[in-house]
């Protein structure tokens, strides 16, 4: 079942038109990678979603409904996390503190949730009390994830998560968004093709703004071609 | 010994005048990124109005009560009406919100007449006690207590409360505190009318404490309030006090040791702390950016 529908987006920034006809599918409980070299519109594409570029035209569906011209604030109350690119936590405060920003409810299922990211990422449990700008370059990851999850999302943004880390902080990163695939919905942008290949279901190919080509990402990891074509790796 | 002692109470209370007026200053700043000149004039009204009750009155908690509601009435539609279309854009907002402190001084000569109103010393907090051969101005205690008590009640609301740690997320990062899903206009507003309300308190406390309001302090202690928020740093509340206590003490020594560059001092102080630490006593690069 598509959670996502994002049809046809144009969205300017200044005098830049930067998507010119994006269109993707994100389905319930897979992870959906966009794809493409620098400046294709990937970063764009989620900050469209989130409203903060907001978009020309186009439509963008969420549960069935059109949230294109909606707030920011409104379109993640509807259940959208975002983890942008350069993680953007709130260095003054606290690993818990920016955890707490996030929580809106007091609930026992937001309870559970912020449990559930201290257990996901056990470095965050240890540095609860620690402000955020001391923290390395993982921590700041693993917070910016934890941070967009604790907050009642169905469906995730994640924007680059492996861009800065070392190789083996990006194997924890992917391996707690494996973790979180039984739990929400992903679209992930991601330069880095081997992290984005053995966590992606499918994929789409954004070129010039434009999406260029999609399918399953098994297929993308057998066409050589393409990869060359679009995203310059063998 | 004696003289040092009361030109300390008296730049302490001067100082923690100027924090009520740069505690808002700086959320407002630090938080909303608006340059809003208009500041001063949400104390300008709070002492006309405030002592005009309280004269009309007999009562300086009624008095107190008045300066304080008209702070958050023209605070709500200094925010609605003249700063909201600006936000964004600061040369638009020095501009509108100074032409906006200019018609609000002069509004207030049109309300209350182009003189000096006399502010007398409510009762309660009139004369003085001696300690030691030293005199302390009841009335200056009292300033300086209602000062503390905003600071400790500003800290508990920042430091203790959920909507405290929304506005400090907003002040380092608007838009991310936006895609977590808070709504920043309603925080905008809430910061826009706290700074307002405080703005009015501190304009009837400077009234029975200089003895009389005038139309043009407004843009005096405006000034002095952006000063000590640059020499605090933008968006911090103890960044401020700090700021507003230095400024209230080196000028209150300034007036009397050397008179004739008094004015200057607080240039001083600001060039000084500028040159060696450009975002402020407590300010973050992030409100700097």
């Amino acid at each position: 079942m598509s959670l996502l529908k994002v049809h046809n987006i144009d969205t300017n920034i200044d005098q830049y038109h930067i998507l010119q006809g994006v269109s993707f599918e994100a389905n319930q409980g897979e992870v959906t990678v966009l794809l493409g070299r620098n400046g294709a519109g990937k970063t764009t594409t989620l900050r469209s979603i989130m409203g903060l570029n907001p978009v020309r035209s186009g439509t963008i569906s969420f549960k069935n409904k059109e949230i294109q011209t909606m707030a920011t604030h409104n379109i993640a109350n509807e259940g959208i996390g975002y983890v942008p690119e350069d993680q953007r936590i709130f260095s003054g405060l606290t690993v818990e503190e920016n955890l707490k920003v996030a929580m809106k409810k007091k609930d026992e299922q937001t309870q559970k949730r912020f449990e559930y990211v201290l257990v996901l990422f056990p470095d965050l449990k240890k540095l609860l009390y620690k402000k955020g700008g001391y923290l390395s370059g993982g921590q700041k990851q693993m917070l910016s994830i934890a941070r967009a999850y604790v907050n009642n999302c169905e469906l995730l943004l994640i924007d680059e998560p492996s861009k800065g880390l070392a190789p083996i902080i990006v194997e924890k990163v992917m391996e707690s968004i494996l973790d979180m695939k039984d739990k929400t919905t992903v679209v992930l942008v991601e330069q880095n093709f081997i992290m984005a290949s053995s966590i992606g279901d499918k994929f789409y190919i954004l070129d010039d703004g434009k999406t260029v080509r999609n399918g399953k990402m098994r297929e993308l990891k057998e066409d050589e071609a393409l990869r060359r074509q679009y995203l310059g790796i063998a | 010994m004696d003289a040092i002692i009361n030109i300390t109470i008296n730049g302490l209370a001067t100082g923690m005048l100027i924090f009520l007026l740069a505690a808002g200053l700086t959320l407002i700043f630090g938080l909303m990124d608006v340059l809003n000149f208009a500041h001063g004039a949400l104390f300008l009204w709070g002492a006309y109005a405030g002592i005009w009750v309280f004269t009309q009155t007999d009562s300086y908690l009624l008095g107190v009560f008045a300066a304080v509601i008209i702070g958050i009435l023209l605070g709500y539609l200094l925010e609605r009406y003249i700063i909201l279309p600006v936000y964004g854009n600061h040369i638009r907002q020095i501009m509108i919100t100074l032409g906006a402190m200019l018609v609000l001084g002069e509004l207030v000569k049109v309300v209350w007449g182009p003189n000096v109103m006399i502010a007398n010393t409510p009762a309660i907090l009139s004369g003085s006690w001696e300690f030691s051969g030293i005199l302390i101005i009841k009335y200056r205690l009292f300033v300086i207590f209602v000062g503390l008590l905003v600071f400790l009640g500003l800290l508990f609301l920042l430091n203790r409360t959920k909507l405290g740690l929304v506005v400090r997320a907003g002040v380092m990062d608007k838009e991310m505190v936006q895609a977590l899903g808070i709504n920043i206009r309603k925080v905008f507003l809430g910061v826009f009318i706290l700074g307002a309300a405080m703005a009015g308190l501190a304009g009837i406390l400077l009234g029975p404490y200089t003895g009389v309001v005038y139309a043009e302090m407004g843009l005096e202690f405006g000034l002095l309030a952006f000063i000590v928020v640059i020499i605090g740093g933008m968006g911090s509340v103890v960044g401020s006090a700090v700021a507003a206590l230095l400024v209230g003490i080196l000028g209150s020594f300034a007036s009397y040791y050397l008179p004739d560059i008094s004015l200057a001092v607080n240039m001083l102080l600001m060039l000084i702390v500028l040159i060696f630490k450009p975002s402020g006593l407590m300010g973050t690069k992030e409100a700097v950016k």
